[in-house]
């Protein structure tokens, strides 16, 4: 099963685990009715859309409220801290949350006391902490945005938010960024790298990019970074190999683009239902790719 | 078990380990570091009193270690306690400086600015904030319910209500933005 980690912006919501469903255009776990703004809410609706196409296997989530003050996120670190051994999933998702080293480091200990470790996937501040923890290497992809990637790149900087000029200043020069990240071991196994192209880089290495369809507006919109983690994570829990999951993410994500043709105007929440039959799009495009290979 | 310790063990020079998360802020004497840790503590923020590092050339003897991602949020305290650091700066590399480049990209009616790992978009013709993207704290969703759909000129700024380094990088670019918007 996929577990989906992160936090929703209202500092009054609980901590909240359960199967997450879509309803109404809304996620809902345990009875409760959460909108699917930006953050960790869009990654698990996506994640949702996907499984139902996929598979029709079960998003769990665990959720809690945190606008910025690190308490919320505290909770849940404490919480999978203590009792991610009563769980078992094949894939977890860790997304926005606090960025907290030592509270980052317990929760990784609890998963790898697991009788099963379940293939990581990192995004938003939990990759933060993981890259500051100096633990990147045990995750599995990490999947940056193209200044998150010149963060992972700069072996100084504790947050983007500090990442060097020199870096910084050139989007364009993503294979020495990836060289960059991997010598000072701040990457994990594989990178989905989101940008004009997404990257897909495995071992220090580029050995994909995706391109098409453009749709160019998807970058303004908050939230069409965690769709793509979403689906990623939808895949990999489908069983499908990890990079040519990672592929397929990329691919997938680009469809909702090409599909719902939104503005930069374009809220998040109304890309969601385009999941399902992006998914069909990519999966044409990539088995016709397949054959253009065998061929 | 072995391998499982040095797989957990921070390594050196480089910002990864148990300190990385952590900032200081420096004063320019010890009585404002006595009152900022007073008041600091005071409000339950996990914060030290150490000795400076060599790299800082500036201010008193001492400086306080404190959550480096709660960085806006403790400005704030401390502003309006009247007390204002020299620097604020990530301990394990006080030289380095937040980031000073923006990327810009014109959809024709819609603008977006980028400052590092935030990007907020906004209608030209209405100056109305239209998106916020990217990012990795969770005030950056709080920020971007808060904000979007106001414009430029009402929209509170993250650094009146963001708490974290991602609100520190959206206040940038939000300036970045206003400047160009700016008649």
């Amino acid at each position: 099963m996929l577990a989906v980690v992160g936090t929703v912006p209202d500092a009054s919501f609980p901590l909240t685990c359960g199967r997450a469903r879509l309803k109404m255009g809304r996620l809902e776990v345990q009875g409760v009715s959460v909108p699917i703004g930006r953050g960790t809410p869009a990654l698990a609706a996506a994640a949702v859309a996907a499984m139902e196409r996929l598979s029709g296997g079960d998003v769990f989530v665990f959720l809690v409220g945190d606008v910025g003050r690190g308490d919320g996120s505290r909770v849940l670190y404490r919480f999978l801290a203590e009792n991610l051994r009563q769980f078992s999933f094949s894939v977890m998702v860790f997304h926005y949350l606090q960025p907290d080293v030592d509270w980052h480091n317990k929760v990784l200990f609890a998963v790898d006391a697991l009788p099963q470790r379940p293939f990581l996937i990192a995004d938003a501040g939990f990759m933060y902490a993981a890259k500051m923890s100096g633990q990147a290497p045990a995750y599995d992809v990490f999947t940056p945005d193209i200044g998150e990637m010149a963060f992972l790149a700069d072996e100084r900087a504790p947050h983007p938010f500090y990442t060097r000029g020199f870096i910084l200043h050139d989007p364009h020069k993503v294979p020495e960024l990836v060289a960059r990240a991997y010598a000072h071991e701040d990457a994990p196994r594989r990178l989905v790298i989101k940008g004009e192209t997404d990257h897909i880089a495995e071992a220090g290495r580029i050995v994909a990019t995706v391109s098409q369809p453009v749709w160019e507006p998807m970058e303004a919109i908050g939230g069409t970074g965690d769709t793509l983690t979403g689906i990623l994570g939808a895949l990999c829990a489908s069983g499908k190999d990890p990079l040519d999951a990672c592929r397929m993410a990329a691919l997938t994500n680009r469809w909702i683009g090409f599909l719902a043709r939104p503005t930069p105007a374009t809220q998040v929440a109304e890309l969601i239902p385009t999941v399902p039959e992006a998914l069909e799009q990519a999966r044409k495009v990539a088995a016709l790719q397949e054959g253009d290979k065998r061929a | 078990m072995f391998r499982f310790l040095k797989k957990l063990s921070p390594r050196k020079n480089t910002a990864s380990g148990a300190a990385s998360d952590r900032g200081i802020l420096v004063f320019e004497n010890t009585s404002e570091v006595i009152q900022a840790e007073k008041r600091l503590k005071g409000l339950g923020f996990p914060i030290a009193v150490k000795g400076p590092p060599p790299e800082i050339q500036k201010g008193c003897d001492l400086v306080i270690e404190f959550p480096l991602m709660e960085k806006l949020t403790i400005e704030r305290h401390l502003e309006a306690a009247g007390l204002h650091p020299l620097a604020v700066v990530p301990v394990t590399a006080p030289l380095l400086e937040p980031v000073s480049l923006f990327h810009t990209k014109d959809y024709g009616r819609y603008l977006m600015v980028r400052a590092a790992n935030m990007k907020i978009t906004v209608d030209k013709e209405s100056l109305r904030i239209v998106n916020i993207s990217g990012g990795g704290c969770p005030d950056v969703p709080y920020l971007a319910d808060r904000l979007v759909g106001q414009s430029l000129g009402e929209a509170p700024q993250p650094r009146e209500i963001g708490h974290t380094l991602c609100g520190y990088a959206l206040q940038l670019a939000y300036e970045e933005l206003c400047r160009r918007c700016s008649p």
